[in-house]
């Protein structure tokens, strides 16, 4: 029982990710009908939005320390960062240890900038191409960005930790009555957990409650009616393409301390991603959503020893043979509605 | 109207004996005027560095590179000599290899084995090089090797630590300086048991390919044999980024030990995560819980962050050594680039210099001399001690580090300590060692 829990656990913070991921997929196919490859490079480029804000913190002027030498036997040269100037050294301590919670403020104007560039400088001349040189392009340009994040970032993972308060894990299973250690939960992944859940009801309250909302939701129904109202839907489809560049970009942020973030984050997620929207139902929101987090529940059980004992493999193809299966059953998805990617 | 005399059996046959010889690789016959395999002729020698310089170690692929430019110049007289000075041979003049001014062309493993071969192949038969270095992956290196011993090259290693490299895939015409699973095994299991204690159980995460499997192997043997238990043993997919599904269930299996059969990336992400579940902050059995990670390097921890400090493991050479070989080619890498060399580009450097070495003292380029001086070699001043190139595996003896984490590092390269440096006896195993067994070394090949 206790590892039934404890794999439903990793499986929801694992489903946050795919399910950020896919919201933000399903939004631009939604809205404008485009198979976006790009959007896992999207989750990266938020991920560096935390390193370099935690650069930016961290930018120091050099003091030579006599009493120490470096490994070449010369006088130390240490770093003393500028916030330590400005702040005092516990208050500059304590801004740099929140760099990656900082970092949400600044990703959310830079991910909106960045899609929107992209939408309006790119992808919007590939609308009424075949969805084949959609992903074509789109592929190509997730290639371009991470190897442009790794020429000035570099190939190695880049250590980007939560703030202390939130480091250790919480004993799940001694608050519920199992034995302590039994049942352990990072706080990080907790927080990640509710964070993805915030923005998802935040993004669904945008669109059920405000009148944006309701006419992208129109928009994407009947985007010819919507235009014949006089209604300007490539304007708020394009402002949506950046707010699905803000979620994928908020999911990377939020995800640096889980993992070190570095150049091929994006890839490692983006496949997995469209097998969740598929497995979701072309264009549906709820459904990319509740895929993700079964999706990352079952590959969560697929790792599970005694499942690898019986079924050596299934780890590796687990997300797939569901996606089989849903789809030989539901050729739609799970909640995916008549007409969408069908003609 | 034109008539034309040629018949359809006579096409056939000009079209067969044409293909047949299009289809003869031309590695085996562009060199066939010379004694072997891109015999040099002019005044100068080329070698090929095929390192990865793009993919997940690239960075790795670059520090490789740095020190192979600085074993070139070294080689060629320049700069201040590094590890020339110190080298026990004092067959190198810094005038060259045989008088022949030494230069080099570089390729892209990507730290794929296709790619890695696709432009090993190329620097042989495109660029002429007659030796063959570099890599950070052992399959690229065991793809490599091969390779070159088809071809009629020399293959020195670079970073390639699986057994089987000198183990069931060992090739005449290649040689590795790093260390290997096993002897990051024989080194670690006593330090660990002395830190921990012999009554320990241990859980290995592995990974799943080559490398990860004769690791997990040499550390269960040698840790079994201080008398831990290995509890489970997982093997993880080489693409995995998130470990917490493999990583949760550790502490429900009783393990009081995490075993973390990882490199790169997968170490990186495996330890973040082991820690911030808080394994090292739990008592099992009455014990502290423990995380060990048999293969560091320096590039990899700073990847991990905070995160290694206090966590064993191995290494085949550190920049902190304090032996005048060491310290030569610190000085000289550190004065060049600004930081301290990693150690990939130590073996790196180490192997252009044994190479060079080699053909001098063999006093040519065939790979058959010079595979003759570099098997049953004993020398001395490269960073690691008293070293045997073993004639009946072509692998390096030669001590090995056993490193942790260190609690309070002074810059960005102070990572790892040395806390022990094991002696060369205890990591030695015989050639037909079970963990060794199943290949043949086979002749060497001069090619041509």
């Amino acid at each position: 029982m206790d590892a039934i829990i404890l794999q439903i656990l990793n499986g929801l913070d694992k489903g946050s990710a795919y399910a950020l991921i896919a919201l933000g997929l399903t939004l631009i196919f939604g809205t404008l009908g485009v198979v976006n490859f790009a959007h896992g490079a999207l989750f990266m480029i938020g991920a560096f939005c935390a390193v370099t804000l935690s650069r930016i913190l961290t930018l120091s002027h050099t003091v030579i320390d006599e009493t120490k030498t470096d490994f070449l036997g010369n006088p130390l040269k240490v770093d003393v960062p500028y916030v330590h100037d400005i702040f005092g050294i516990a208050a500059g301590n304590a801004i740099i240890d929140w760099a990656v919670p900082l970092a949400i403020l600044f990703a959310i104007p830079v991910m909106i900038l960045v899609g929107v560039v992209m939408e309006r400088g790119l992808i919007k001349h590939f609308y009424k191409r075949p969805h084949a040189d959609q992903i074509l392009v789109t592929f190509g340009l997730a290639i371009v960005l991470q190897e442009v994040i790794k020429y000035f970032y570099g190939a190695n993972p880049i250590p980007t930790p939560a703030p202390a308060a939130f480091k250790g894990s919480f004993d799940f299973g001694a608050a519920i009555g199992f034995d302590p250690n039994l049942i352990i939960y990072p706080y990080w992944r907790i927080i990640y957990f509710l964070f993805a859940t915030l923005i998802i009801g935040g993004v669904f309250a945008f669109l059920q409650f405000t009148t944006f909302g309701m006419v992208v939701r129109a928009g994407m129904a009947d985007r010819e009616t919507v235009g014949l109202l006089g209604i300007n839907i490539d304007k708020r489809f394009t402002i949506m393409f950046g707010i699905a560049a803000a979620v994928a970009g908020l999911a990377g942020v939020m995800y640096t301390p889980i993992n070190s973030p570095n150049y091929h984050m994006g890839m490692d997620f983006l496949v997995l991603s469209f097998v969740v929207v598929v497995v979701g139902g072309m264009g549906s929101l709820p459904g990319a959503v509740l895929a993700g987090f079964l999706l990352g529940v079952l590959e969560s059980f697929a790792s599970m020893r005694e499942v690898i004992d019986i079924i050596p493999g299934i780890n590796q193809i687990i997300i797939y043979l569901v996606a089989i299966i849903i789809l030989l059953t539901r050729p739609r998805g799970l909640m995916g509605r008549k007409g969408v990617m069908e003609d | 109207m034109s008539k034309t005399d040629v018949s359809r059996r006579g096409l056939l046959k000009t079209g067969a004996l044409a293909g047949s010889g299009l289809a003869l690789p031309t590695i085996f016959t562009a060199q066939s005027a010379h004694a072997y395999t891109n015999e040099p002729t002019g005044s100068s020698v080329t070698l090929g560095f095929n390192v990865p310089q793009t993919g997940p170690y690239a960075d790795e692929g670059a520090d490789e590179l740095r020190a192979y430019q600085l074993a070139i110049e070294h080689l060629n007289g320049g700069g201040d000599g590094g590890m020339l000075n110190t080298f026990s041979s004092k067959a190198l003049q810094g005038n060259g290899i045989l008088g022949k001014e030494v230069k080099y062309v570089t390729g892209d493993t990507q730290t794929k084995s296709d790619a890695a071969r696709a432009s090993a192949k190329s620097m042989i038969e495109k660029d002429g090089a007659v030796m063959i270095t570099g890599g950070s992956s052992s399959g690229v290196a065991v793809a490599v090797q091969a390779l070159c011993q088809e071809a009629g090259v020399i293959f020195m290693a670079g970073l390639t630590h699986s057994n089987d490299t000198t183990g069931k895939d060992k090739r005449a015409n290649g040689f590795r300086h790093f260390f290997n699973s096993y002897m990051s095994g024989a080194a670690l299991a006593p330090v660990l048991a002395n830190a921990y204690g012999k009554d320990r159980k241990a859980y290995h995460l592995t990974a799943d390919y080559n490398w990860g499997y004769t690791t997990e192997e040499a550390v269960r043997s040698s840790t079994e044999a201080m008398g831990w238990e290995t509890v489970a043993a997982v093997k993880t997919p080489l693409t995995q980024t998130d470990f917490s599904s493999y990583i949760a269930p550790v502490l429900q299996s009783g393990a009081d030990t995490l075993i973390l059969n990882h490199y790169g990336g997968n170490m990186v992400n495996s330890l973040t995560n082991a820690v911030q579940f808080g394994l090292r902050d739990k008592q099992v059995n009455g014990k502290d819980f423990q995380i060990v990670v048999p293969l560091y390097s320096r590039l990899m921890a700073k990847g991990a962050g905070a995160n290694v400090k206090g966590i064993f493991g191995s290494t085949n050479w550190h920049w902190s050594l304090q032996d005048e070989g060491s310290k030569a080619f610190v000085r000289s890498f550190g004065t060049k680039y600004g930081f301290p060399p990693s150690q990939a580009a130590h073996t790196c450097y180490v192997q252009t210099l044994l190479y060079a070495d080699a053909v001098q003292r063999a006093g040519s380029f065939a790979p058959c001399a010079v595979a003759e001086a570099l098997e049953g070699y004993e020398f001395d001043g490269l960073g690691n001690g008293k070293t045997l190139y073993r004639a009946e595996d072509h692998q390096c003896f030669k001590d090995v580090l056993v490193v942790k984490g260190k609690e309070n590092p002074t810059s960005e390269f102070d990572l790892l300590e040395i806390v022990e440096v094991t002696p060369v006896e205890q990591v030695t195993y015989a050639p037909d060692h079970p963990q060794f067994s199943g290949g043949a070394l086979g002749t060497c090949n001069n090619g041509a």
